[in-house]
């Protein structure tokens, strides 16, 4: 069976990209299949596991054997791997099938199927491995399939740019990771969890010097895997990539940028937890790193008017809540944020697809609004993905949001405390900017003068039904696996896969403080709703007033502009110093291109030799004879 | 009377040989003319062949000598025949014409 799960995903994508043009629906359907079926079967393995206990580790093949360094293709079930494939495979099998609907117009259909499936093939090798190489591959293979669906419309140049972009930025939290590997490899020997963990306590004492820094071994390593999650996860600094990975089809970035890919590093963070316990500088960047992010997120999407990048920026901000609860030491309470958070986002996403398609491509939530009537599901799907994610009571949200919260003020500790105080502003700003996108779009007057509002219609039934699936789980997972995850017998759950160095004690808590976050929530709708429906000069009064702020916000905190300055420019001049002056005026000048040209120069002299008379040749000839004879002679 | 000996008979040789060669580097009219010139070359050969042969009591010199002008008589109708043909494509035969090969 967990063979099945991991290898039918691959097995898809091979055969609807080949057999895609073979009969119409053929790759849709296959693909849809056999994802759904390893979403099925991955349920049924997460329920064994919780039931009966059934983890373990199956091998594949042995993959490098050297000496005393194995490393193997395997798939390892244990808790955390085993949510992560409910996760993974779920949303994956939700967003194929909205796939079939969302892109019945486009004529590429088996070619994004089958990139959808072999995404999800890479990223359950990413969360079954039982090694960092493992790790690694699925990690790149990740990359690379999110470069190809953002990509995927590349006849668009923007899309082909977001597509490099993304890849780029990546890399240098993969360079990041890769080192952080190296260096385990360097001082372990070996790269499979298990013993690396285990030797870990070895190794606190150790100092090594790292660029002329000394710093102790475990922090180092610790560091360079967090880089490498800051890239994959869209942390603040590395974040770039993602609001402009939204050019790429909406269930693309449902699945990869919301759901699955961008979690990829708070579950390395987790699964590496036995390391960062033993590391608290690095724990403490990773909770400053996911505070800044949560907030920097949100206040950006405050001001953001195309619908997918508030989405996007909503999921930088929730993936930061997931790295500061990692950060806090609360790892289990970033992977039920995790857990949900797939769940409503993706739902989020996939009904944005369903606003978009409504509108016809239109993605400004300036150019929408009122349609609540036209598009009664999308609207109930929305309101249910935006309570979610906003912590409204009793959904998902709330459980895992408010854990995060509390748990970081459990923490007891300075950084716990500023990051609880930052969780419930954020959530704050969350309510806000949700609330807004839902008003802008089905509330107050309809501004759309391309379409027609008699035209935009409800989506066809095969996008609904996955956005019915999602909103299940956005409301009842929270609730129902709220003990499992995260209760006070989480341990047993948890097993060895996730390493408490020093657990967060279950406190009780002060009753204003459970109650200050939902009640900030809550109050937020009718403020937004006052501001964003009712009184709208208000606002628009404060932008005038505020420019600069506005312009702040809605330009990003200027962090591409500074990226630009500080990277691009110096790289693009000094690109074109070496290509100018090394590689054409040095190395070609005086390599491949001076060379031909004093061959051609000389046999230009050469060819001169070969006037073409006979005579001449004859001439030689006697010349040469009688050289050689008078040498002869005189020999 | 001059005895007759070997040095004369290789200095005929050797004086048609140098006839021969300087025809075909002074010669700018006629391709024929080089053609002549190399039979002339030829020639000298075989006279130098024949004289050794004489001299030195030994008969495959002579023999020799006989495939040599058999040869000779070949060489010259096909070199004839492709100076005709040559003449009929380029309508010329002189020799500061024909330099195709020049680089």
């Amino acid at each position: 069976m967990e063979y099945t799960v991991i290898f039918l995903p691959l097995i898809g994508a091979i055969i609807g990209y080949l057999g895609g043009s073979l009969i119409k629906y053929f790759s849709e359907i296959v693909t849809s299949l056999l994802v759904s079926i390893s979403a099925v079967l991955s349920i049924l393995l997460f329920w064994n596991g919780i039931q009966n206990n059934t983890y373990g580790n199956y091998k594949i093949f042995e993959w490098i054997s050297s000496g005393n360094f194995i490393a193997n293709w395997s798939i390892n079930i244990d808790p955390l791997s085993s949510i992560m494939l409910v996760v993974v495979t779920f949303v994956s099998a939700l967003v194929h099938i909205y796939s079939i609907g969302y892109m019945s117009h486009d004529p590429h259909k088996p070619r994004f199927m089958s990139y959808l499936s072999l995404f999800t093939f890479s990223m359950l090798v990413l969360v079954v491995s039982d090694n960092f190489l493992q790790l690694f591959f699925g990690w790149e293979g990740v990359g690379l399939c999110s470069y190809l669906l953002i990509g995927f419309w590349y006849k668009k140049e923007s899309a082909n740019n977001a597509a490099i972009k993304a890849f780029i930025v990546n890399r240098v939290g993969d360079f990041g990771l890769a080192i952080g590997i190296f260096l385990i490899f360097f001082y372990f020997g070996t790269i499979n969890f298990k013993e690396v963990f285990d030797l870990a306590p070895q190794f606190l004492e150790k100092n090594i010097v790292f660029l002329g820094f000394e710093s102790s071994l475990i922090t180092l390593i610790c560091l360079f895997l967090f880089i490498g999650a800051m890239g994959k996860s869209a942390q603040f600094l590395l974040h770039t990539w993602l609001p402009d990975a939204m050019e790429g089809p909406t269930p693309v970035s449902a699945l990869i940028h919301a759901a699955t890919m961008v979690t990829a590093g708070v579950f390395l963070v987790v699964r590496c937890s036995p390391l960062f316990e033993y590391s608290q500088t690095a724990l403490n960047l990773v909770t400053i790193v996911g505070m800044i992010t949560a907030i920097f997120a949100a206040s950006v999407a405050l001001v953001q008017n195309d619908i997918k990048k508030i989405v996007a920026y909503s999921t930088c901000s929730q993936l930061g809540y997931m790295f500061f609860a990692a950060g806090v030491g609360a790892y289990h309470v970033a992977m039920f944020h995790l857990f949900t958070h797939a769940f409503f986002k993706a739902l989020l996403f996939l009904g944005s697809g369903s606003i978009i398609h409504a509108f016809k491509d239109e993605q400004d939530i300036r150019n929408m609004g009122g349609v609540r009537k036209k598009l009664p599901y999308t609207y109930i799907f929305m309101l249910i993905g935006t309570l979610a994610l906003t912590g409204f009571p009793f959904l998902s949200g709330f459980y895992s949001k408010d854990a995060i919260i509390e748990f970081a003020y459990l923490r007891n500790s300075t950084l716990g405390n500023y990051a609880a105080t930052i969780g419930i502003f954020t959530a704050f700003l969350t309510s806000i900017y949700s609330w807004r996108l839902i008003f802008k779009t089905f509330h107050g007057p309809y501004n759309n003068k391309k379409v027609l509002i008699n035209e935009t219609h409800e989506s066809p039934i095969i996008m609904l039904a996955p956005l019915l699936f999602l909103s299940i789980g956005a409301i009842f997972a929270g609730y129902y696996f709220k003990e499992t995850f995260i209760g006070h017998h989480s341990n047993d759950f948890w097993q060895a896969s996730i390493f408490f160095l020093n657990e967060i004690k279950h406190d009780p808590i002060p009753s204003w403080f459970l109650l200050l976050t939902p009640i900030l929530v809550t109050i937020a709708i009718p403020i937004s709703f006052y501001y964003f429906v009712t009184n709208i000069k208000i606002l628009e009064d404060f932008k005038k007033t505020n420019l600069p702020l506005y312009n702040f916000l809605l330009n990003k905190w200027f962090i591409d502009e500074l990226y630009e300055q500080i990277f691009i420019k110096p790289a693009k001049k000094m690109g074109s110093f070496f290509w100018k002056k090394c590689d054409q005026g040095i190395i070609d000048r005086f390599g491949p291109d001076g060379i031909s040209k004093l061959i051609k120069k000389i046999s230009n002299k050469a060819s001169l030799f070969q006037t073409g008379f006979i005579y001449d040749y004859a001439f030689a000839m006697l010349i040469g004879l009688s050289i050689l004879l008078t040498y002869l002679i005189l020999n | 009377m001059i005895e007759i000996g070997l040095g004369h008979y290789l200095s005929l040789g050797a004086i048609i040989f140098f006839l021969g060669t300087i025809g075909i580097f002074l010669n700018r009219k006629n391709v024929i003319v080089i053609l002549m010139s190399i039979e002339l070359i030829l020639l000298a050969v075989n006279i130098n062949l024949i004289s050794f042969s004489i001299f030195s009591g030994d008969i495959v010199g002579q023999i020799f000598t006989m495939l040599i002008l058999t040869v000779a008589a070949a060489e010259a109708a096909i070199g004839l025949a492709i100076i005709v043909i040559y003449y009929r494509n380029k309508g010329s035969i002189r020799v500061e014409d024909i330099h195709g090969m020049k680089g």
